[in-house]
């Protein structure tokens, strides 16, 4: 923070501390300067409103809300030309016009391989199968009655930035980076079912493995090193305090922490305790990432610290000219918890560090904003996120260095917002 | 794997496996049969566990192919529009957009065979026979030039076919070649060597979706038009309606499901909602991209009678040269009749 508050030109760019004070002693006083500026009453102040007369509406009038009309237009989107079938594609969650961290579930991104699929929990089994020593069949109800625990953490499609690989193609932060969400899973460690069938049979557990795989016709198949199935994954079935939605894999779904989407099986029905990986379609052909000599990398399960600034950008450009300005935006890391976010305003010339809404948390999103007084100039907008390893978020120029052109996945490059003085932003590379 | 077991979590996580209080047990759960495991547990690994007796080549797999594959994967396995290329891309990984294909880039073959029989084919999953699968992976290493027409893939033969890519992987080095150089303190002031410019646009590509309000509206544009051109089918349709043929019509559908939809909530997909098809206007379907020559024969006044319909069906490509229906076709009449009359009981 030090930087921060001695390293700008105080008129300028007035620190965040000086800002909040200046903010806070303004307080109420804000309405007082707006309308002193106003040369007729506000008549929605000085005539009674519609809303302020009669009623609104009953108690019972929805049983179970959605947001109001007028945030419409804050939806998951799709984008068509990616994949050919809906029903084996991936939309996006519209992270630039959400705040705080937890992502509701009914616009948090959804990735089928073969569509979202309804499953009662009276039909829902559960098998362990393989190394072990019973193998068992979990009911629903079952599942219900183990010890359970809650975390919040991010779930990041491998691909999420991927479509940028190559340069800017999306304009939005929702198309670069909302192939993610953040929900509170409440579920039993996994650890627990597997010791309930036994693992002696399996015998060293170093080298074993477990497969998992989920009741949709896909059956999305992947295979997790022993060692983190027994460390931190959740078989969960609820999220955000209620039941999975359906497209997030009702009944039940694995919860696999800081590691690559894809392997967060839905509608999970088997997990089989092996000696070897199994290799499936989306751990060879999928989710590996081809380097420049054309040899590939494979196990690539953490995803790598990664930030955005979720506003501005282009769906949320400014609209109220220069003066105060929240800049805010999501950082995370596979690896632990993120200790610190930078921003730029000059494309990575100077950096300023944002303040934390709250400290991070291992493995899941941590909002940053950057409380600042905009000159109505031209920005070059990033952030920088540093995890508690000691990784910083490289450029693009740094991943491709190592990468090449032709990765697509894991892709947690510094992203830049090009933001004109009128406020619009456009998704842009820089030098 | 070996560097990743060397971490320090390993450690504690193991310590608590072994301690006895943590191994409490529920007595949750029953006893998985052994019928039940054998349904579920299909998984094959790279060392040939999990794969049953039974094999194919590819003279039968290029029929079956044809039959299950073909509309999504092409003919010769070459993929069509967005859908996977099975096929090609040899020698292309250390190019520009590499062609990653079961030849070109798959390093086991159990893979191909794993996720065929657990997966495929897509809307129609596990109906497959294993000497079925083996021949479709059969067909798939043929298209490849991995394999000759004569020979048989079976359970025993399996781990003759080199996979040309079997060493073309390396496990996750990124805490070498990447966490070393990029952790630490980051540069905070003049951390650039001149002044920064703007490089590449993403308005020059335009490539994002439209915006909502545009997005929103195109649907019920769509559901209009469907309902408008429903209405005159009924007059059209020749024959009496035969329940019966329907029912089998149904199952012979099932061929068809992966590209097409009916029904109240169909929507369009690799092909257009069928709703109200016999005896209506060809290339009428809202919201649905015809190719050309469809859209010539739509403007040509085609209808949809049966007589029309089960020629089309029997072959499509050679009916209507340059249709983007990508399926080889129909061949028994049985079927065509079945699968037309099936079509007119969505037809409202």
């Amino acid at each position: 923070m030090s930087e921060n508050e001695t390293g700008n030109d105080s008129s300028a760019h007035p620190s965040r501390r000086a800002f909040l004070r200046g903010a806070a002693a303004a307080g109420a006083g804000a309405l007082t300067a707006t309308g002193a500026n106003a040369a007729t009453p506000d008549p929605l102040i000085t005539e009674v409103q519609p809303w302020a007369q009669a009623f609104g509406e009953g108690v019972d009038e929805t049983p179970y809300g959605m947001p109001i009309k007028f945030e419409d237009d804050v939806v998951r989107r799709n984008v068509e030309w990616l994949t050919a079938d809906t029903v084996s594609s991936i939309n996006f969650t519209p992270i630039h016009a959400l705040d705080g961290t937890i992502t509701p579930q009914g616009c948090a991104f959804e990735r089928h391989h073969s569509g979202a699929i309804e499953l009662r929990k009276e039909d829902y089994r559960l098998m362990i199968n393989g190394l072990v020593d019973t193998p068992l069949v979990f009911s629903y109800a079952d599942l219900e009655r183990f010890p359970r625990e809650n975390h919040v953490y991010f779930c990041e499609c491998a691909a999420n930035t991927g479509m940028e690989w190559a340069g800017a193609q999306l304009n939005g932060a929702q198309f670069t980076h909302g192939m993610i969400h953040n929900m509170e899973y409440t579920g039993v460690p996994l650890r627990t079912l597997l010791e309930e069938a036994g693992l002696d049979t399996a015998g060293d557990l170093k080298d074993k493995w477990i497969f998992v795989e989920g009741a949709d016709a896909s059956s999305n198949g992947r295979s997790i090193p022993m060692e983190k199935a027994l460390d931190d994954v959740l078989v969960a079935f609820k999220a955000n305090g209620e039941a999975l939605r359906k497209e997030h894999g009702y009944p039940v779904r694995l919860v696999v922490p800081g590691w690559e989407g894809n392997m967060w099986v839905k509608w999970i029905r088997r997990i089989e305790v092996t000696d070897q990986a199994v290799e499936s379609r989306e751990e060879t052909s999928k989710y590996t990432d081809v380097l420049d000599n054309g040899i590939a990398r494979k196990w690539t399960w953490a995803m790598d610290a990664k930030s955005v600034v979720t506003s501005p950008s282009p769906q949320a450009p400014i609209t109220h000219g220069k003066g105060p300005l929240v800049i805010t935006g999501l950082a995370w890391s596979g690896r632990g918890a993120i200790t610190r976010v930078d921003v730029s305003k000059d494309g990575g010339m100077t950096w300023e560090t944002a303040r934390l809404a709250k400290p991070g948390e291992k493995m899941a999103l941590t909002r940053f904003y950057l409380d600042t007084d905009w000159d109505g100039l031209e920005m070059m907008l990033q952030s920088r996120a540093m995890d508690d390893t000691g990784y910083v978020q490289p450029t693009k120029a740094q991943l491709r260095e190592v990468r090449g052109l032709n990765s697509i996945y894991h892709n947690n490059c510094i992203q830049t917002w090009l933001v004109r003085s009128n406020g619009e932003a456009e998704n842009v590379e820089v030098s | 794997m070996s560097k990743f077991l060397r971490s320090t979590a390993l450690v504690a996580v193991f310590g608590l496996v072994s301690s006895p209080a943590m191994a409490e047990k529920f007595g949750l759960g029953r006893a998985a049969l052994p019928a039940e495991i054998a349904a579920w547990d299909g998984d094959v690994s790279p060392d040939g566990t999990g794969l049953p007796v039974g094999s194919g080549d590819a003279i039968d797999g290029e029929e079956i192919f044809a039959d299950q594959c073909a509309a999504c994967h092409g003919d010769f396995a070459e993929g069509i529009d967005n859908w996977p290329k099975l096929a090609g891309g040899a020698g292309t990984l250390d190019h520009e957009d590499p062609l990653k294909t079961v030849g070109s880039y798959w390093p086991y073959l159990s893979t191909t065979y794993d996720y065929i029989k657990r997966s495929m084919p897509y809307g129609n999953a596990g109906t497959l026979s294993d000497d079925e699968v083996y021949a479709i992976v059969a067909y798939i290493l043929y298209s490849n030039d991995l394999i000759d027409d004569d020979f048989v893939l079976s359970n025993e033969t399996f781990f003759d076919v080199e996979m040309p890519n079997a060493d073309g992987f390396i496990l996750d080095d990124r805490a070498e070649a990447e966490y070393a150089q990029w952790t630490g303190a980051p540069c905070m002031e003049n951390c650039k060597d001149s002044a920064v410019q703007v490089t590449m646009r993403a308005m020059v590509l335009d490539v994002t979706p439209q915006e909502e309000g545009e997005a929103l509206k195109a649907e019920p544009a769509a559901v209009v038009e469907e309902a408008a051109i429903a209405e005159p089918a009924p007059e059209v349709v020749e024959a009496v309606f035969d329940p019966e043929l329907a029912a089998k019509g149904e199952k012979v559908f099932k061929k068809c499901k992966s590209c097409h939809q009916v029904g109240e909530k169909a929507k369009n997909r690799s092909g257009p909602v069928l709703n109200g098809v016999v005896g209506g206007a060809a290339g009428v379907v809202g919201g649905f991209k015809y190719s050309k020559p469809m859209k010539a024969a739509a403007e040509g006044g085609l209808i949809w009678t049966e007589t029309e319909l089960a020629a089309f069906l029997a072959k499509p490509k050679a009916y209507l040269k340059g249709t983007k229906m990508s399926f080889a076709g129909l061949k028994k009449e049985a079927d065509q009749r079945a699968v037309i009359e099936y079509l007119k009981s969505v037809g409202e």
